[in-house]
């Protein structure tokens, strides 16, 4: 798969279209290319490069240096467990290894059926909660070996969609600057002062509905 | 280098010894250039610093106590205290070595950088005899091909982000980058998407260790066999400064020098390969001459240079000077070329000389504009306008130092061409001018109207300099001159850098070999008393240029056309022409290092010696002369083009008075206007070289040309037709590059290009085959729709095999108007 | 103890259900201290925020206003960047500001930008944080409808767009220059400093001013209630209060705002309020007292308060306020292993004693643990640390670009000299595991007298 289709495309430019130099575009484009396949496909880095008036090179580099980003297919759910060291001295690697042996695969692999795919990940910030893992990146507080069969077992049976995603979504709302509210991107080649830094204090108009 | 003038010096304690560095110097720099050689690894002078290898930490005090800093980094202040070899600079500087030892492999004896490798230098040096890693070091496959002429061995790399600074930075190809991250990071190139760049061999020469090797080199020598003479190189113009490796007279590879006014070590693949046809098969290694049956046939040195002058004489009786001409000579060293100009011009007594094949540009302009150094032309701030060359394809090198003043130094470029090039990109403004009337647009630039205003606001710049070449062979050089006149006539300081591309074009024009002039930049008139003196004789009216002397051949006004490295079938504009002259010649002389397509018309052919054969100078697009040396015997029999010239003089009953280069050079010094002062005493103390014309001739000789152009008016734009234009790749057809292996296989062939919706306008499918006819020829060629080629034109770019666009060009037209059919 | 009952100030809408919502914030006094920033000049809003000498929260602790004063004058375009890439081991914070409270830290930024001069600022948000940047999500796209973003803000000439902007997983991309490439599109490689100090060449290579959540989450309540009351609250040279997560081994582990600097850690860790004690009653053995870079303390430092430069004295620091809890029964070889892994995970690879240092002590750290230890390791261990980090000492001669290299020498230098003996033990076996002293610490002994500045 792919290069990002024409759903995607638009929103790869209004994201694009929100940053003073079309580079900076690379890792919002790469989540997007994600979303729309589950993992970035050698096309879609092809496809980022031409948006992003880059080099392929380029693009696997950036990609390349963050975990998140899958360049093979991975599981629907991706399934991490901090094992860090809250999570550790609080049980989070017997989580791991109840989670390999109760979904028969090692961490860093994925069940026959595609479902699911298991890491060992690093602190996920909550480690007054520990032990807590992630699946597609929601989080599980205070995990149970009971409560992970349980989720598992719901998810397989095609249950709690709307909690959790297919993996490649992360946030389900994004940000939309409407045109008329927009200030406009600081271009880095030279923009005056801002005219409120050298402008007297004014107050805001009374009645200001707060 | 100069010392820094103390008013401006930065005070500085190194090692407790009191330094003048320079203001805005790095401690690293400041520290060798008095002597304190500071290790490093990811430090390259000539890119921007990254500090990542951190081998280069010292201990510097600037005021706040002593602190560990990467001196690669750290820009020199007052009364900073720099210690490199305090217990804690060496404690850190010895745990980096380990560290970027602990995961290299010990492959050393089998490496091709063993022997001269940084890391194996400084480990013997400093490092700890055992190590204390037991572990398993990093595996990766081993050597993988990044590209036609580069292998990788990531196990090797240390990550100093050299190869890749350089492909980003300098030469602006980012197909090798770093991947992954930590520990695993390592440098490759996207899928399928090789390190396909003119100037993928430079970072085999930056990889401080053995990660980056070039194939045409592996396996093929240590360090330690190889001796080295530092030469040029004479693959095109910009005259790169090299140094020859070899061993047991076999040339092996060549590497840049770093020359500050010229190449900064950088060298483009053609060059850095090109050596691979010093020692090819295909060399000629004896004379041959040509059998009634047509064959040419090996014969002895006596017997064909007895020939040739007979040929010479016979001509010579039945239609004076005149009937013996020469084309082609820009290959050759200055003294080669001097040799034979005197041969010519001052023993045979004919001016149909002429080193340029039509391809070129007028000898009085080039000789006689205000020329511009590389250094000039690339001066920060400063403007260059660019007509006529795209510098990547044609004089790579300079493209390197054009880009890096660009993007570091806020030069502004503006190029006017009839096509998008290399440099569009970087561009401040890039402008496309009509197929043989880039004058007009000249004009209007200098008119500076509407949005040709901040144009013509860029030109105005106290620094302008004009890189002016000769990019399409459709039209004829009448446009770039008017456009030249006009621009100085505009702004009075323009100075130029010439932007002819052939290796010494600018020695052979300087020496005479083009017709109306002596040696020395001098014309005829000018300098005929001077030589008349010197020489015996010289020719009483200018003759003929290439296109000339082809005519008048093909007349058969020609006994003997000598061609002197020179291949017009291939490289004059009109092949039709090209035919007919080599036809109509009586004798065809040819005087090569390969046979080339002209050479079935050729009577005799007498092998030279080529590049890393002989010594002399050669001459740049600044006019800078530098040195070039012989590192092995020429194959078989060949010698030297200046030894063929005197040999030929003594059978003609005239003595040359040359025996070597160096009584070549002394006597061009002697006699030239140009080239006064530069003694081969003051040449060997700058082995950066030195430019012609600069030096103060002593009084009496003759005076140097300078530039006035007639006018020129350009045919109208013919609405039913297609204005041709071609352009030059890199890696052309041609001799020298078939006879590389390693690069004959980055030839493509051409297609045309051109506008869709002219396609679309006269019904041509936009992809097989079409048929490309103007009032010369036709040609069928493979169409390819491209929308930065103007509406209007249609692009084919030169030398890349058939079709050639030498059979639609009339050297005569001012331009080459062509019709598309689509063919069956 | 001092467990005081000073205000919430950026937690007071963690425990309501719809805190996040615009509704609920406005309702709650939000977007009041935007209006008053607003009422005032842009210095004067600087001069108010260094008057409150609000400290960075996001590890290094530089004080806020001053580090604005830092832009070259003159130069424009400026940005903020917020820094929510939350990603050292024991952190948890940033998070729940942005999930529970997302307008606050919106109205932080605007006031930020107002005083600097910034008319765009990015919102870099961990890519782990689905929910946070859901919520940041909505919460922007409500404030730009309500005009508390965009042009003209409230009809004054203050203009500026927030970008909401997500990682993609690497913890060194929370270093703010390498938070700087990331949003440039690159490989998050942190940049020398010097020449790359942020406020002056950071994103774009423009002043740059990258503020932790947790600071600007303060600047609503300092505008709406004044530098004074701010500075009112803790100790001389750290005011206000300051959020910390509790974790490991405590009876309640949880996140929790304290007043800054006069809280001790036997406060946070025992205190009915906060930690509640060591689970199970056991005996302490050792804590980190500001996340997986900071060394660690023992019992001994209990009394110390959780003020910036008494533990720095000590050679740690608060760091992000991440308070992790070893208890007696904790194996430190294998704790230190598990910290030394995350370093080498997450080093970038830029600099040699890093990329080569920190994996290198994993996997020795890793022998030892499967029990092919050599009696030389222990010292090679701390040999490679120098290395890495030129004498060890505080403040170290750091030999690499950021400080993510020797940071991986705090657990090692903590745990191989403390516990020396559980690491022989691993030599011949894994080992009996105590809670007695058992060797010189890495950080200094602390001066009870010295630094109990509380009432
Ligand atoms: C390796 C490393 C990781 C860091 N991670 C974070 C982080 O996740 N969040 C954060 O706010 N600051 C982090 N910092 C600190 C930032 O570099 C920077 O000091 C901080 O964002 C500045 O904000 P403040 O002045 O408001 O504290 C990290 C620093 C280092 C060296
Ligand atoms: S210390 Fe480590 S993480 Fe920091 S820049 Fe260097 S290699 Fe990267
Ligand atoms: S040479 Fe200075 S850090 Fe590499």
């Amino acid at each position: 798969m792919a290069r990002l289709d024409d759903t995607n495309l638009a929103t790869a430019k209004e994201i694009i279209s929100r940053y003073p130099r079309i580079k900076s575009a690379t890792i919002p484009l790469l989540h997007l290319a994600q979303e729309q396949d589950g993992y970035v496909a050698t096309d879609a880095m092809e496809h980022i490069a031409e948006l992003t008036n880059t080099t392929p090179a380029q693009v696997l580099g950036t990609c390349s240096f963050y975990e998140m980003f899958k360049r093979e297919p991975v599981g629907k759910y991706l399934v991490n467990i901090c094992t860090n060291i809250s999570c550790q001295i609080m049980g989070g690697e017997e989580l791991l290894h109840h989670a390999e042996e109760s979904l028969g695969i090692k961490g860093g692999s994925t069940t026959a059926d595609g479902l699911f795919t298991i890491e060992d990940v690093e602190c996920i910030a909550a480690c007054t909660e520990a032990p807590c893992l992630q699946i597609n990146y929601r989080y599980f507080h205070k995990i149970s070996n009971d409560q992970f069969d349980e989720v598992i077992a719901d998810l397989r049976s095609g249950g709690r969609t709307d909690e959790i995603p297919p993996h490649g979504t992360l946030a389900r709302i994004r940000q939309h600057i409407p045109a008329d509210r927009a200030a406009g991107n600081a271009d880095p080649a030279g923009i005056p002062e801002p005219i409120w830094l050298s402008a007297p204090a004014t107050a805001p108009p009374e009645g200001e509905k707060a | 280098m100069p010392e820094a003038p103390a008013e401006t010096a930065v005070a500085i304690t190194v090692n407790g010894k009191a330094i003048a560095a320079r203001p805005g110097e790095l401690v690293i720099d400041a520290a060798e250039r008095n002597g304190v050689y500071i290790p490093r690894f990811c430090y390259h002078h000539r890119m921007e610093p990254v500090g990542m290898c951190r081998m280069c930490l010292v201990e510097v005090d600037t005021g706040r106590g002593m602190a560990l800093q990467p001196s690669c980094m750290l820009t020199v202040a007052p009364d900073m205290v720099v210690e490199t070899e305090s217990p804690v600079a060496k404690k850190a500087q010895d745990g980096i070595l380990e560290f970027l030892l602990i995961n290299h492999p010990l492959d050393c004896p089998v490496c091709d950088k063993g022997g001269e490798c940084p890391l194996q230098d400084h480990t013997v040096a400093f490092g700890p005899g055992e190590s204390r890693f037991v572990e398993e070091k990093r595996h990766y496959e081993k050597p993988i091909s990044i590209s036609e002429n580069v292998y990788l061995d990531r196990e090797r790399c240390i990550l100093c982000d050299r190869c890749t600074r350089f492909a980003k930075d300098v030469a602006g190809d980012t197909l090798i980058h770093f991947q992954d991250r930590g520990n695993g990071t390592q440098i490759n190139t996207f899928p399928d998407h090789p390190f396909a760049s003119y100037f993928s061999g430079n970072t085999v020469q930056i990889c401080p260790v053995g990660a980056l090797t070039a194939k045409p080199y592996r396996f093929k020598a240590r360090p330690w066999d190889l001796d080295v003479v530092e030469s040029t190189c004479t693959d095109c113009a910009v005259g790169c400064r090299i140094v020859i490796d070899g061993s047991r007279n076999e040339v092996l590879r060549y590497a840049g020098v770093d020359s500050d006014p010229v190449n900064w070590s950088w060298l483009c693949d053609k060059g850095r390969f090109g050596f691979e046809k010093v020692g090819a098969d295909a060399r000629l290694s004896a004379p041959l001459v040509k059998e009634t049956n047509g064959d040419l046939v090996e014969t002895r040195w006596a017997d064909a240079l007895t020939q040739a002058a007979r040929a010479i004489k016979a001509g010579l009786d039945k239609n004076g000077p005149g009937g013996t001409a020469i084309i082609g000579g820009a290959h050759l060293t200055n003294e080669s070329a001097y040799a034979w100009a005197k041969l010519a011009k001052g023993v045979i007594g004919t001016d149909n000389v002429d080193a340029q094949l039509g391809d070129g540009l007028p000898a009085a302009m080039v000789a006689g504009m205000a020329r511009a150094t590389i250094d000039e032309a690339c001066v920060a701030g400063g403007t260059l306008l660019v007509i006529g060359s795209d510098p990547k394809d044609e004089l790579a090198v300079l493209f390197l130092r054009i880009r890096d003043a660009v993007t570091l130094h806020k030069t502004t470029v503006v190029e006017l061409s009839p096509r998008a090039t290399s440099l569009s990109e970087i561009a401040a403004h890039s402008l496309r001018s009509v197929p043989g009337a880039v004058h007009e647009l000249v004009n209007q630039i200098i008119a500076g109207e509407g949005d040709l205003a901040p144009v013509r606001a860029a030109l105005a710049n106290d620094h302008l300099t004009v890189l002016l070449g000769r990019g399409s062979m459709a039209e004829s050089a009448e446009a770039t001159v008017a456009a030249a006149a006009a621009l100085l006539a505009a702004f009075p300081n323009v100075k130029f850098l010439s932007g002819l591309r052939r290796a010494n074009v600018h020695g052979a024009l300087d020496l005479g070999l083009t017709p109306g002039f002596l040696p020395g930049r001098v014309t005829l008139d000018d300098g005929r008393a001077w030589f008349t003196e010197a020489w015996d004789t010289v020719p009483a009216e200018p003759g003929l240029d290439a296109a000339g002397i082809l005519a008048a051949a093909a007349d058969g006004r020609i006994d003997t056309l000598i061609l002197l490295g020179a291949d017009p079938l291939a490289d004059f504009p009109d092949r039709e022409l090209a035919t007919r002259g080599l036809k109509g010649a009586r004798t065809v002389i040819a005087v090569e290092t390969l046979l080339n397509s002209s050479s079935a018309f050729a009577h005799i052919v007498l092998p030279a010696a080529g590049a890393a054969e002989v010594d002399g100078t050669t001459t740049n697009i600044e006019g800078r002369v530098s040195t070039v040396r012989q590192k092995v015997t020429p194959p078989g029999t060949a010698r030297p083009d200046w030894m063929i010239a005197a040999e030929l003089a003594f059978r003609l009953g005239a003595d040359l008075n040359i025996t070597d280069a160096a009584s070549a050079w002394a006597e061009i010094e002697r006699l030239s206007a140009a080239h006064a002062g530069m003694t081969a005493e003051a040449l060997g103390n700058e082995p950066d070289g030195l430019i012609v014309g600069r030096t103060e001739p002593d009084v009496e000789r003759p005076a140097m040309v300078s530039f006035s152009a007639p006018a020129f008016e350009a045919p109208a734009v013919d609405a039913y037709s297609l204005r041709l234009v071609t352009t030059r790749r890199l890696y052309d057809q041609g001799t020298l590059v078939s006879h590389s292996p390693s690069l004959a296989g980055l030839a493509v062939s051409g297609s045309l290009l051109a506008n869709p919706t002219d396609l679309d306008r006269l019904g041509v499918a936009p992809s097989g085959n079409v048929k490309v006819s103007s009032p010369r020829g036709a040609i069928t060629a493979a169409v390819e729709p491209d929308a930065t080629v103007p509406p209007g034109t249609v692009v084919l770019a030169w030398n890349q095999g058939d079709p050639s666009p030498n059979a639609l060009i009339d050297a005569a037209a001012p331009v080459t108007e062509v019709r598309l059919e689509t063919t069956s | 103890m001092a467990v005081t009952d000073a205000p919430k100030i950026t937690s007071s809408r963690f425990d309501l259900a719809d805190g996040h919502t615009i509704e609920r914030y406005v309702a709650t006094g939000g977007y009041q201290g935007l209006k008053a920033a607003l009422a005032k000049s842009p210095s004067g809003v600087v001069d108010e925020v260094k008057s409150a000498s609000l400290l960075g929260r996001g590890g290094a602790g530089f004080p806020a206003g001053v580090k604005w004063g830092f832009c070259p004058p003159g130069v424009f375009p400026r940005y903020l960047v917020v820094n929510g890439d939350e990603s050292e081991p024991g952190t948890y914070k940033d998070r729940l500001l942005m999930e529970k409270d997302p307008h606050q830290l919106i109205e932080g930024v605007l006031i930020g930008c107002y005083a600097v001069g910034c008319s765009q600022a990015f919102l870099y948000v961990r890519g782990e944080m689905a929910l946070a940047q859901e919520r940041i999500a909505q919460a922007l796209n409500d404030a730009y409808a309500a005009g508390h973003i965009g042009k003209n803000i409230y009809g004054t000439e203050f203009s500026v767009d927030i970008v909401l902007h997500w990682g993609a997983g690497a913890y060194i991309v929370g270093e703010e220059t390498a938070l700087i490439e990331s949003l440039e599109g690159n490989r998050g490689m942190p940049r020398l400093k010097p020449p790359f100090f942020p406020a002056a060449k950071g994103l774009y290579l423009q002043p740059t001013i990258v503020n932790n959540v947790e600071t600007l989450a303060n600047l609503p309540w300092i505008m709406s209630n004044g530098a004074a009351a701010f500075a009112a609250l803790g100790a001389e040279n750290s005011k206000g209060t300051r959020i910390f997560a509790v974790s490991g081994h405590v009876k309640n582990p949880g996140v929790y705002e304290v007043e800054f600097g006069v809280t001790t850690f036997r406060d946070l860790l025992y205190a009915p309020v906060y930690g509640g004690g060591i689970r199970h009653d056991r005996e302490l053995k050792a804590f980190i007292p500001g996340g997986a870079s900071a060394p660690w303390l023992y019992p001994e430092h209990l009394d110390v308060p959780l003020e910036a430069a008494t533990v720095g004295k000590l050679g740690t620091m608060l760091g992000s306020g991440a308070v992790v809890v070893f208890d007696e029964q904790t194996d430190m070889v294998k704790a230190c292993h598990r910290l030394v892994r995350f370093f080498a995970r997450e080093s970038c690879g830029k600099c040699t004693p890093c990329r080569e240092g920190t994996s290198w002590l994993e996997k020795i750290l890793e022998r030892i643990i499967d029990g092919l230890g050599r009696p030389e390791d222990l010292d090679l261990l701390l040999d490679i640390c120098d290395n890495i980090s030129v004498g060890m000492n505080w403040p170290p001669r750091q030999t690499t670009i950021c400080p993510l290299g020797q940071s991986a020498t705090s657990p090692i230098a903590s745990a191989v000299m403390r516990f020396r003996d559980e690491f022989e033990a691993y030599l011949g076996g894994p080992a009996e595991i105590t809670v007695q002293v058992k060797g010189p610490a890495f950080v200094g002994p602390y001066v009870h007298e010295e630094a109990t500045a509380d009432a």
